[in-house]
């Protein structure tokens, strides 16, 4: 069976992107397929590339501020396009906006200080989750 | 295992929906492509009645020379001319780490909104001695999907790399100031048979000297495709956009020269030739590796108690095939 495929972008304005690399980067590490799409994308941007990809699960880096507008954006446009691709966030999110991301969707926040380790179970299992529904399908 | 009938109603589907525009449809096409299965068979026969019209460029060239962020410009360049584009970007990672960090696709991601634009990358393991199989089978899709280009970039060494690229109809080898040059840096894989020849980063000091040199090793015959077209280089810097127009019109002079010769149609047979040949070496060492699993104390003692291993292994494959 081929490597799952992770997709791993940055989303908002800001252009720091060290924490998406060093996630990229140990995903790649721990056996996945990594697409990195840099800093500055749009949410119509990573949905564009999960299509085109055909990824497993995406995972988007958010340190601006303005999560809830972007990721409610980004799980609109999955919903318009009816993909079924996992989401997962990670950044600078306030704890109380942790149950909000939730209901919009995203499987999982990683908050700064989650380890590498925890990331990486945590996108196995939504890859394995994704793949087996595609089997049934 | 056979294709059962609504798997094959829903790969019928699948290509009706890719070709008929649907991205989503053929993102997941491609993924069907990426090894050779029983199911993939069964959607080339249908890939290939509708294919072959395509204009395939491959970009080869040194590591890290702006192989990316050409396309990225060349991209451009044909969404003015009301091209549609199609990437197969082959990543380059180490094959000793077990994943693959992809990141051609950051330098064209500008396009990824722009529905005349497909970009897709492709890990270059994993695919068990098949990436060339499932890039060349990835071709044929976006070539019936309506993609007038399709770029495909590979670093073009390594004997995959080397077959993608005896698939395109137009090689394009990327160098940069800099880099090492002499002639063997130009002869690593597919550098010596190159169509068009980019001297990129040309915003760079050194690059007159490099095309300079390119033009003396082209014109001793060192280097160049061997086919009846003359290599043309061109210098550009990806990052400033210069040049990038007069690299589209050169690829251009060389398809003409491709349709006009009849060689276009050739390099289609040939590609799905190759093709075929690679399916069917993947289906043979499928079941050599099977016949070879089933007996391996016997194989693991044929050398060296064996007076002749060669036809002693030969009659063994042959007789596990009649079996299998
Ligand atoms: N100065 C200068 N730098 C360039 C030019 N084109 C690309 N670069 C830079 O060269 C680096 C590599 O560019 P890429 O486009 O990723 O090169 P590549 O050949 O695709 O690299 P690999 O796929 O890793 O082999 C980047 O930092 C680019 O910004 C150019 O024309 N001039
Ligand atoms: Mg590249």
């Amino acid at each position: 069976m081929s490597n799952y495929k992770v997709l791993v972008s940055k989303l908002g304005l800001d252009g720091h992107d060290r924490g998406a690399k060093v996630v990229a980067r140990a995903l790649k590490d721990a056996g996945f397929d990594v697409i990195y799409t840099g800093i500055r994308q749009t949410p119509e941007q990573v949905v564009e590339a999960a299509i085109q990809e055909d990824v497993d699960v995406i995972g988007v880096s958010i340190l601006s501020g303005a999560h809830i507008h972007h990721v409610s954006r980004l799980m609109k446009l999955l919903r318009e396009r009816g993909l079924n691709v996992p989401v997962v966030v990670g950044g600078t999110i306030p704890i109380p906006d942790v149950p909000r991301l939730k209901q919009m969707g995203v499987r999982e926040v990683f908050l700064p200080g989650s380890s590498l380790k925890e990331i990486i179970n945590v996108v196995r299992r939504l890859a394995e989750e994704k793949r087996r529904a595609e089997q049934q399908a | 295992m056979q294709s059962s009938k609504p798997r094959e109603a829903y790969l019928n589907s699948l290509i009706e929906r890719a070709v008929g525009g649907d991205r989503a449809a053929l993102g997941k096409l491609l993924t069907v492509l990426e090894r050779p299965s029983r199911d993939s068979g069964i959607v080339l026969r249908t890939l290939v009645k509708k294919s072959g019209r395509a204009h395939v460029v491959g970009v080869t060239g040194i590591p890290g020379s702006g192989k990316s962020t050409l396309i990225s410009k060349l991209i451009s360049v044909y969404r003015s001319w009301g091209l549609r584009v199609g990437v197969l970007a082959v990543d380059p990672t180490s094959p000793l780490s077990r994943g693959a960090l992809m990141a051609d696709r950051l330098r064209m991601q500008r396009h990824a909104t722009d529905p005349n634009v497909f970009i897709r990358s492709i890990a270059s393991k994993g695919f068990r001695g098949g990436l060339s199989l499932a890039a060349l089978a990835m071709i044929e899709a976006l070539d019936a999907a309506g993609y007038d280009k399709i770029i495909v970039e590979t670093v073009g060494v390594g004997q995959a790399e080397v077959d993608i690229m005896h698939a395109a109809h137009t090689i394009v080898v990327v160098t940069m100031p800099g880099a090492g040059d002499d002639i063997q840096a130009l002869k690593a894989g597919v550098m010596e048979i190159g169509d068009i020849y980019v001297v990129n980063k040309s915003d760079k000091p050194e690059a007159d000297q490099l095309l300079e040199f390119i033009n003396f090793a082209l014109e001793t015959g060192e280097i160049g495709s061997g086919e009846k077209w003359r290599p043309l280089v061109v210098k550009t810097s990806a990052i400033m956009g210069t040049g990038v127009e007069e690299l589209a019109k050169v690829i251009e002079k060389h398809l003409e020269h491709l349709v006009r010769t009849g060689r276009f149609e050739e390099k289609v047979e040939s590609r799905r030739l190759m093709l075929a040949r690679l399916f069917a070496l993947r289906i043979v060492e499928e079941k050599v590796e099977k016949i070879i699993e089933a007996h391996k104390r016997e194989v693991s003692r044929i050398l060296g108690e064996s007076d002749d291993p060669y036809t002693v292994l030969e009659a063994l494959i042959e007789k596990g095939l009649r079996e299998l």
